[in-house]
């Protein structure tokens, strides 16, 4: 390989290329080329670097300088500052909102200080799209110690010693899986890598296909080794263009090296893999829809047992894990079992990725061992709630959990905790939520999507949940009745005793975790026709100030005639007249409409 | 479009057909395919798909009908796709498809009726970072407040 006195590295991400990073790769090229630096200063687009916030993110090595929120323009003076004259553009670098003071490079950033990376290792530091950078750092070393020096059951061992559990929302030891996938009868057996990530808020599994592609496609062959098979899918959602071309990318490449195909590295094993693009339904994340997904029919679950493990896809024993589960199997089986056991709490071992997104002030990624209190990725790593405004919940396991309030910030993340508060890990979903969010709003928000995205097949389901949203719908709207709390109450526990599948058996827990810790909310619009947070418009009230001067401009514009006044005198709104259309506090020229 | 267009379209759906009806799954694949050659899947290229894959055509309907990605109707020249993603929702997106709605004067998931832009709601576009969101064919536009959107129309509605 050519050796380069810099490195420029964009981020590729999805985040970032919205913003507008391909535009700034095109523009270093060129701009380096005229200044005859292509030699010694490499471009390389990688994939996320985690803090979608500061993006379009560069940085440029060896220093590690961070730059944030880089412009096309600004990529002139990059190079000729930085890469001709060796000065940081101070303009540009990053300045950490939970420290005083500017952070030069990216150890020193607050933000990711208190991480620990390692399903993310490689995100946002190699080249996504070549496999020498992936193999330059530690690739495909597993895959070959497992070939030649491990047996199935050491490989299936070191996994469960490990304690690795399922990121993909159920937490389930990923370990006793594989064993129980191996043991399957059956000689024709598949390995599946679930990417359809549905948790609206959750992208981490994205950002890993996109970053560090290979590390999924390895771990895969590994567990194909260690179950038992030879053909492997990965289910990605159509909505991820980006992953899904990457992935094939390195499929690809993994397959001209040899490291898929038959007789990988000279051993009998052999592997493949293909990709399967999802096409717009939550429902398929669940295992047993996914494989009927996958299999080109109606994505429906099916009631379990069977489990995949012994009966799957094309009826044969599979393997299903999450995209972040495989992401960590490598690093285990290079680093030892002991090694991952020593991270996170007793049962739930290892870090974890959030997606932090929301009311907080670095949106992004964060990879954490497992175990550490919530309030400090919101405050420390995530630099708290922005504009002033006060916490009010955090929402994590997106449409299947909860809602957390504030006096349980300081307990510890991991699966079992977060279980006994009424919430769930989910995929790694973290919303905060300030002061103006209405709590029976997101309730109803969550529900609508179940409704939207429930497959039909079972009653409860389809139809339980709908007399939900439209209780919820009704509250929101001002016309919540005596009695619609206890209603709710008991459809969400006839809902989840009887759904066929996940996706039903814990639509109810927004409702019921908003209930438990924001009851009072609920009760202010039933009894009081009144959102705390002013946010429900159908229960805001438009009053005029002593700010008024009279000048009829709001009278003229109400298009119901619901304001009443004399000129010069304080005017008055009318509120049974009133439609809520705001026409006249636009029309206010003195600030004297206030809504509330 | 013009008729010589739908010939070509045909051409390559076939190609597709051959290169993917023997394969396991293929009615999924080849609903996929149609969907990005033609924009939607009309009943004749069911048909097709069945023929190719010995499924019926009710199946493949079936399927169709299914997942949120295929659509049975021709959409608008250009899809406006507002996230309404729980990152994307707290942060107000539905203010965006609100005032999407009124300006283009058409329902989400409708199409105007000078078949020029369809509106829609989509799920997390995973760009959580730039939240709120929206989509105009394959630009994204994040960081958004719904004084930003005439600005966006704007751009669409001069060519
Ligand atoms: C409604 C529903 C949606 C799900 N969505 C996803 C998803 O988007 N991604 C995922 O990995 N798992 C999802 N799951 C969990 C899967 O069914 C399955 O447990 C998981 O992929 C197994 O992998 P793991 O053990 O590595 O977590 C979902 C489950 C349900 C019930
Ligand atoms: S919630 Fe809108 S992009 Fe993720």
């Amino acid at each position: 390989m050519d050796l380069f006195r810099a490195h420029v590295l964009v981020c590729g991400g999805t985040g970032c290329s919205s913003s507008g990073s391909g535009e700034l790769i095109a523009r270093f090229e060129s701009k380096i080329a005229e200044n005859r630096l292509e030699k010694e200063v490499k471009v390389v687009r990688t994939g996320c670097f985690g803090l979608c916030e500061a993006g379009p993110v560069v940085i440029v090595y060896p220093e590690g300088t961070f730059y944030s929120r880089v412009k096309p323009e600004d990529v002139d003076e990059i190079v000729q500052e930085h890469l001709v004259k060796g000065r940081q553009v101070q303009r540009l670098v990053y300045t950490d909102k939970t420290a005083q003071g500017q952070s030069m490079s990216l150890d020193e950033i607050g933000f990711y200080q208190q991480q620990k990376r390692i399903a993310l290792r490689n995100c946002g530091v190699i080249d996504p799209e070549n496999i020498d950078e992936y193999i330059a750092f530690d690739g495909y070393k597993a895959l070959a110690k497992v070939l030649t020096e491990m047996s199935r059951e050491a490989v299936i061992d070191t996994i469960k010693r490990s304690g690795l559990r399922g990121r993909g929302g159920g937490g389930f030891p990923t370990g006793t899986k594989w064993e129980f996938t191996a043991k399957a009868p059956g000689d024709e057996k598949y390995v599946c890598c679930n990417a359809d990530e549905g948790d609206p808020g959750a992208f981490m599994d994205r950002s890993i296909l996109e970053g560090d592609p290979h590390a999924v496609v390895e771990a895969m062959a590994i567990a194909g080794y260690a179950v038992g098979a030879s053909q492997g899918y990965v289910y990605v959602r159509a909505e991820y263009p980006i992953a899904v071309k990457r992935l094939q990318i390195a499929i690809a490449q993994a397959e001209a090296y040899g490291l898929l195909g038959d007789n990988i590295l000279g051993t009998p094993f052999g592997f493949r893999l293909a990709v399967r693009l999802g096409a717009g339904a939550f429902v398929c994340g669940e295992e047993t829809a996914l494989m009927a997904s996958i299999e080109g029919r109606r994505g429906e679950p099916r009631p379990r047992p069977p489990f995949p493990a012994i009966k799957g896809l094309f009826e044969k024993p599979t393997l299903l894990n999450n995209v972040e589960t495989y992401a960590n199997v490598c690093q285990i089986i290079l680093n030892g079992a002991d090694w991952y056991a020593a991270m996170g709490t007793e049962k739930s071992k290892g870090t974890k990725v959030f997606a932090l997104g929301g009311k907080i002030t670095n949106t992004g990624l964060v990879e954490i061992p497992m175990g550490t209190p919530l309030r400090q990725v919101i405050y420390d790593i995530g630099g708290g709630i922005p504009g002033g405004k006060q916490f009010k919940a955090v929402q994590t396991g997106g449409p299947s959990g909860g809602c957390i309030p504030m006096k349980y910030l300081d307990i510890p993340i991991e699966y079992d905790s977060l279980i006994a508060i009424g919430s769930m890990m989910g995929s790694g979903g973290m919303i905060v939520m300030d002061e103006d969010n209405c709590m029976v709003d997101i309730a109803r928000f969550f529900l609508d999507f179940t409704v939207d995205e429930s497959c039909g097949k079972c009653t409860p389901c389809r139809i339980g949940t709908r007399r939900m949203l439209e209780i919820l719908q009704r509250i929101t709207e001002g016309k919540g009745q005596d009695g619609d709390i206890e209603k709710l109450e008991r459809l969400a526990q006839n809902i989840k005793a009887t759904a066929l599948c996940g996706l039903g058996q814990t639509a109810p827990n927004p409702v019921l975790s908003t209930l438990k810790y924001f009851r009072h909310e609920y009760e202010a619009h039933i009894y009081e026709r009144r959102c705390p947070a002013g946010h429900c418009q159908a229960l805001l009230n438009y009053t005029i100030t002593d700010k008024c001067r009279g000048c009829t401009m709001c009278a003229k514009s109400c298009p119901v005639g619901a304001i009443s006044g004399v000129v010069k005198e304080l005017h008055a709104i009318d509120q049974d007249k009133c439609i809520k259309c705001g026409a006249c506090m636009e029309k206010c020229r003195f600030n004297a409409i206030i809504k509330k | 479009m013009a008729e010589e267009n739908r010939a070509e379209q045909m051409l390559r759906l076939q190609q597709a057909i051959a290169e993917h009806a023997h394969e396991k799954g293929a009615v999924m694949v080849l609903l996929q395919a149609a969907q990005s050659i033609f924009g939607h899947v009309p009943q004749d290229v069911q048909q097709m798909i069945a023929d190719a894959t010995g499924a019926s055509l009710s199946e493949v309907y079936g399927v169709a009908t299914f997942y949120a990605q295929f659509s049975l109707e021709p959409g608008g020249e250009h899809e406006i796709g507002v996230c309404l993603g729980t990152a994307c929702y707290v942060k107000g997106s539905q203010k965006l498809l609100d005032k999407l709605s009124e300006l283009l004067a058409v329902a989400p998931g409708k199409t105007t009726a000078d078949a020029k832009f369809t509106l829609k709601a989509t799920r997390c576009l995973g760009a959580c970072g730039l939240a709120p969101v929206l989509m105009v064919d394959d630009e994204v536009y994040g960081r958004l407040v719904p004084e930003d959107v005439p600005g966006i129309l704007a751009k669409y509605l001069g060519q």
